[in-house]
């Protein structure tokens, strides 16, 4: 299996992730995997001993996981959360700005698809969980601070 | 009306880069067609039975006369000389080659336009009010949260892939030209009931409705928020539906079927809970940027002291000036409707000289504006009533003089077996049938405001479910049969259209429309619409004339 792609520079977490019920019923885990139907607020109450939250997509088309790292960032996890299963690099730039910021895909990726989508849009129209700063705070540069 | 910064500019030159890429890919053999479905589907691309249909986008049914002009030049060499307006006042085009759709998304986007998320699973085109900034009526424009609305949810990273389509509709008058409550989610300005907020706007909110296999009228999920948390309001809703919604099926993901299922109380509940924190992100635009978009939505310098009198002695011109001409808000004007309903043509089509001469009405006459409407119409909403008989004589020489707004021949047709993959039955022939056959301009007077609304299979694009009278085809049993609807209405009086009884062949339902409509006539009580008499008479008023 190919290395993760990975946006982050602390160290790997190696230990196996646990489904979510696992993890809520033991306290030294510190990786969950969460399937596409998983509560994520869930995880609220012990987000500070989890290093790696994974977010399945068992099929493309199912978008429920785009919630799920949204939700955790506005939680305040800063922990990596990782996109595994059926995940296509068309979509990584937007995964990113859900949360996302290590990947897992069933197909790797090539690199050069990777930097094309993460390098299409020069902007953004609206706030999600990461820093990039939206089209209409640009517009009003008294916005841009806050 | 809105014009794009370098902002917008660089987003649909961006998105344009990407699907040429795309495409290049899948010409190259480096994507299957099952790889690159989902891509093109982003953008307004279908593999329809014959060629690729591309969507085009006109946001809340706006555009100007140069935007006309592409889209007239658009058809001419890259299709076969026309397009086709859509029921959410998209333009398609039917018969388009892959390797020329990246150049026709690079013209578009000269002009402001695109094909973004008209297809897919995504946040559609935006529908509104075909009057707004015009109609007598109106509390106030609606566009400028529908632009607010469109940038929110354009490339919208949360809901990359929603458990299906969004149709999202705006308004601002209690008379309903949008089909509001067969949306997903849709919003009416209203004044605030608080007498204290004198003068202060909010949204009246709805969600859950739509039509397709399993038709719902949305419900009215709040009475009241303030204009400055739409945004939040919309996440909250598209949240709880993206979370929640079935995965398992297609044919149950639409946002109706959650609601539906969770109930009313339950869903409010949930996105009541949800709004309140994303309250706390600050997710809305300001109200400066609302100021910055609704500058470009400020009314056209309308001149005063304008002759209100129209010659009406031209009897032609009087019938169609009291079928197609609407009240205007400025003294003086009027709205004018263009009728793409000529006898036994194809209801919504437009050849790429008959935009041309529009473009040059709207230019001339109309503060070049122009509006598309869901019902396949067009519209210049602004024209000076001593103008009126110029632009009905230019339109008349083009073959857009029709006067049957809302009349029996004024019929909503999906492109069928025509050209869809998905159809089970032709619409298109059948409309032109039944506009053959009520073609008489008296009898059609006569009638009075009857909407027929054919769809060529249970995905109902053709709102045959809104139909006073509708009409789906079906397969059956290998060939083209057809059901017979009534009672269904996209106007404010929202209702469901119920089927009548056995399906016919394609003849088989003219006849029996035909009988339905004498069968109104002959009940009618003085005043009512066709609508009117079903409502008071039920299926069984009806249903003996037709099945004899």
């Amino acid at each position: 299996m190919a290395e993760p792609l990975r946006f982050r520079d602390d160290a790997v977490p190696d230990e196996p992730a646990v489904s979510l019920d696992a993890f809520l019923d033991q306290s030294n885990a510190a990786s969950v995997r969460l399937e596409a139907g998983d509560d994520v607020r869930r995880l609220g109450p012990v987000l500070d001993r989890i290093r790696l939250i994974e977010v399945d997509f068992p099929k493309f088309r199912d978008g429920r996981g785009f919630s799920s790292a949204r939700i955790l960032r506005e939680m305040g996890y800063t922990g990596e959360i990782k996109a595994t299963g059926d995940v296509l690099v068309d979509l990584v730039f937007f995964m990113r700005r859900c949360g996302f910021d290590s990947f897992a895909p069933n197909v790797p990726f090539n690199d050069d698809d990777v930097q094309a989508a993460l390098t299409r849009y020069p902007y953004v129209y609206q706030d999600a969980a990461d820093p990039a700063v939206p089209i209409w705070r640009l517009r009003h540069p008294e916005f841009q601070n806050g | 009306m809105y014009k794009y910064d370098q902002y917008d500019h660089a987003m649909v030159r961006a998105r344009v880069e990407e699907f040429r890429d795309q495409t290049r890919r899948r010409i190259e053999g480096k994507l299957n067609d099952d790889q690159f479905k989902p891509l093109r589907l982003k953008n307004g691309l279908y593999l329809q039975l014959h060629a690729y249909m591309l969507r085009v986008a006109i946001p809340y049914g706006t555009l100007n006369s140069s935007q006309m002009r592409t889209l007239a030049h658009i058809a001419r060499k890259y299709d076969r000389g026309y397009g086709h307006f859509t029921t959410r006042q998209n333009i398609q085009y039917n018969w388009i080659k892959l390797e020329e759709a990246p150049d026709i998304l690079a013209e578009l986007a000269e002009v402001e336009m695109h094909a973004i998320q008209t297809s897919g699973e995504s946040i559609r085109n935006i529908s509104a009010d075909q009057y707004a900034g015009a109609a007598a009526d109106e509390i106030v424009d609606p566009r400028p949260w529908a632009e607010m609305i469109r940038q929110m949810t354009t490339f919208m990273p949360e809901f990359s892939y929603l458990p299906r389509k969004f149709k999202i509709a705006v308004i601002a008058t209690a008379a309903d030209r949008a089909a509001l409550r067969w949306h997903d989610f849709a919003v009416r300005i209203v004044k605030s009931p608080n007498e204290n907020g004198a003068g202060e706007i909010g949204f009246e909110v709805y969600a859950g409705g739509g039509m397709g296999r399993t038709p719902f009228i949305a419900y009215k999920i709040r009475d009241f928020l303030p204009t400055s948390q739409i945004l939040s309001y919309l996440q909250a809703v598209l949240r709880v539906w993206n979370r929640n919604a079935r995965r398992d099926n297609i044919h149950k993901q639409r946002m109706k079927i959650l609601v539906h299922e969770l109930g009313e109380e339950e869903f409010r509940r949930q996105v009541e809970e949800e709004f309140q924190h994303f309250l706390t992100l600050g997710d809305d635009f300001p109200q400066a940027e609302y100021d910055r978009i609704a500058a470009y939505f400020a009314p056209p310098p309308f001149e005063t002291g304008l002759n209100e009198d129209i010659d009406r002695s031209d009897p032609d011109f009087a019938l169609w000036l009291d079928r197609q001409v609407a009240a205007h808000k400025a003294p003086g004007y009027a709205i004018v409707n263009i009728s793409l309903k000529p006898t036994g043509q194809i209801p919504g089509d437009i050849s790429a000289d008959q935009m041309d001469l529009v473009a040059d009405l709207a230019e001339r006459y109309s503060f070049d504006e122009l509006r598309a409407t869901h019902a396949q119409n067009l519209v210049l909403p602004h024209v000076k009533k001593q103008d009126l008989c110029q632009v009905w004589t230019a339109l008349n020489e083009a073959g857009l003089g029709e006067a049957n707004l809302d009349l029996v021949t004024d019929i909503i047709a999906c492109p069928g077996l025509d050209y869809c993959s998905l159809a089970n039955a032709r619409s298109i022939p059948l409309a032109q049938k039944l506009s053959e056959r009520f073609a008489d301009p008296a009898r059609q007077e006569d009638v009075g405001e009857l909407k027929i609304k054919i769809s060529g299979c249970i995905n109902a694009c053709g709102h045959h479910h809104a139909g006073n009278i509708g009409i789906l085809g079906v397969d059956r049993k290998g060939s083209e049969s057809y059901q017979l609807l009534l009672g269904g209405s996209g106007d404010e009086d929202t209702t469901q259209a119920k089927i009548a009884g056995p399906g016919f062949d394609e003849s088989g339902i003219v006849d029996a429309v035909e009988r339905a409509v004498d069968r109104y006539v002959q009940i009618r009580e003085p005043g009512e619409r066709f609508i009117d008499t079903y409502r008071r008479v039920g299926m069984d008023g009806f249903k003996e004339a037709i099945y004899g």
